[in-house]
C-alpha cells in the first residue's frame, strides 16, 4: 500500500542524508555554523506537556517523521523525545488522545504513526515539540503542501542549554 | 423578455449566496469538527454573503425594492454582519483559544488571518461610525466617503481572507461569491464616484431647490 511506498522513499532520503552528513563530518569538521532551529509562530498552541511515548497515536495511517541534530556540528542526536499533536480524523489538537511522543534513533531519526491530519484553522498542519531540558525548547508547526498528503516531515537542530 | 430580468437577478443572487453554503454543508471536513467549530465556519460564510448584499442594498440595485426600503434593510443586514463576524471569532475562540489569541495579536503563522482580523476591526469601526453618525455630527460628504472607503477595504480584506483559507467552502463557489462581491462593490463605488464627479442634471436641480 501507500505506506510501503512512503517508507521506501523516506528510507532512501534518510540514507542520502546520512551519507551527506557523514561526508560533511569527515571532510568539513569546521562546519560549526549549523544554526539551531527556531520555534515557529503558533508552534506551541494546544501543547500539553508530557505526552506519553507511544507506538502510534490512535489508529495511525499518517507518517510524521524527521531528524534531530545538534546545533553547530550537526551531529545526529539519539534518544531525544519529540512530542507530536495535530487536528486529525480522530480528534482536535486540544484532545489528549491526539498527543503522543517518540524517541529519535541512533541516526537522529524519528517516526510517528498517527491518524490522518485534516485542515484545521485554515491549514493542514502538525505541531511538534522538543521540551526536555537538555537542549533549548523548540516548537514546530509544519504545514502540509497538500491536505491529501499522508506524510509530513519536520527537522530539529537543537541548541545545548 | 425584459420582464424576466428582475427574476433572473434575484435567481443569480440566490445562487451565488446559497450555493457556497450548500457545498460547504457537504464538506468532508465537517465529519471531524464539532457543532461549535462548524458554526464558526458557517458564520464566516454568512458574513461573506452579507458582504455581497450590503453594496446591493446601499445602492438600491435589488429589483422590486425602492432605495429607501433597501437602505433600511442595509442597516439591519449591517447589524447582522457584525453579529456574524463576532460569532465567527467567538466560536473559533471556543474551538482553539491560543490560535485566536495569536490572530488578534497579529502573531498568527497563518497569512489569511491578518486579513480577517483587519476586516473584523474595520467592520466594527464602520458599524460604530454608522451607529454614532448623528452624534459625531458628520457631514454627509465625510460620512459617505468614510463609509465607502471602509467598505471597500473590508471587502478586499475579507475576499483575500476567504480565498486563502483551506476550509469547508468549495473552491468554485467560494471564488464565485468572492468575485461577484468584488465586482458588485467596484460597480457601486464607481457609480457613486461618477455621480459625484459629474452629477446628473436633475440631481443638481433638485439639490438646489
Amino acid at each position: 500500500m501507500t505506506t510501503k511506498a512512503y517508507s521506501r522513499r523516506n528510507f532512501l532520503r534518510y540514507a542520502a542524508m546520512v551519507a551527506a552528513s557523514g561526508g560533511f563530518g569527515i571532510f568539513a569538521p569546521a562546519r560549526a555554523g549549523l544554526p539551531p532551529t527556531r520555534s515557529m509562530r503558533g508552534g506551541s498552541n494546544n501543547y500539553i506537556p508530557g505526552a506519553p511515548i507511544v507506538e502510534r497515536i490512535g489508529g495511525g495511517g499518517f507518517t510524521m517523521s524527521g531528524t534531530v541534530r545538534r546545533a553547530g556540528d550537526g551531529a545526529p542526536l539519539a534518544g531525544q523525545r519529540i512530542q507530536i499533536w495535530a487536528h486529525t480524523t480522530e480528534g482536535y489538537e486540544s484532545d489528549e488522545r491526539s498527543h503522543g511522543a517518540t524517541l529519535s534513533d541512533e541516526n537522529g531519526f524519528f517516526v510517528m504513526d498517527m491518524p490522518q491530519i485534516v485542515p484545521a484553522f485554515g491549514q493542514p498542519h502538525a505541531h511538534l515539540a522538543y521540551d526536555s531540558n537538555e537542549f533549548e525548547t523548540v516548537f514546530l508547526r509544519p504545514v502540509m503542501p497538500s491536505s491529501k498528503d499522508t506524510s509530513l516531515e519536520a527537522h530539529f537542530v537543537l541548541q545545548p542549554v | 423578455m425584459l420582464r424576466f430580468v428582475p427574476l433572473l437577478t434575484w435567481a443569480i443572487l440566490l445562487l451565488v449566496i446559497i450555493a457556497p453554503m450548500l457545498v460547504a454543508a457537504q464538506s468532508p471536513l465537517l465529519a471531524w469538527r464539532d457543532p461549535v467549530y462548524i458554526t464558526a465556519g458557517f458564520a464566516g460564510i454568512a458574513a461573506m454573503a452579507l458582504l455581497l448584499l450590503q453594496p446591493l442594498l446601499a445602492a438600491g440595485l435589488l429589483p422590486g425594492l425602492t432605495l429607501k426600503r433597501t437602505r433600511q434593510v442595509h442597516r439591519w443586514t449591517g447589524s447582522l454582519l457584525v453579529a456574524a463576524v463576532l460569532l465567527h471569532v467567538f466560536t473559533l475562540w471556543l474551538t482553539s483559544p491560543p490560535d485566536v489569541i495569536d490572530v488578534l495579536l497579529f502573531a498568527s503563522p497563518t497569512p489569511f488571518s491578518i486579513w480577517g482580523v483587519i476586516a473584523m476591526w474595520l467592520v466594527l469601526l464602520s458599524a460604530a461610525i454608522a451607529a454614532l453618525r448623528r452624534r459625531l455630527n458628520l457631514s454627509p460628504r465625510t460620512w459617505v466617503l468614510s463609509h465607502t472607503v471602509l467598505a471597500a477595504i473590508i471587502v478586499i480584506c475579507s475576499v483575500i481572507h476567504a480565498l486563502l483559507i483551506e476550509g469547508t467552502m468549495g473552491t468554485v463557489t467560494k471564488w464565485m461569491l468572492c468575485l461577484v462581491t468584488l465586482a458588485v462593490t467596484i460597480k457601486v463605488i464607481a457609480d457613486k464616484w461618477k455621480s459625484h464627479v459629474r452629477p446628473r442634471p436633475q440631481t443638481r436641480l433638485r439639490s438646489r431647490v
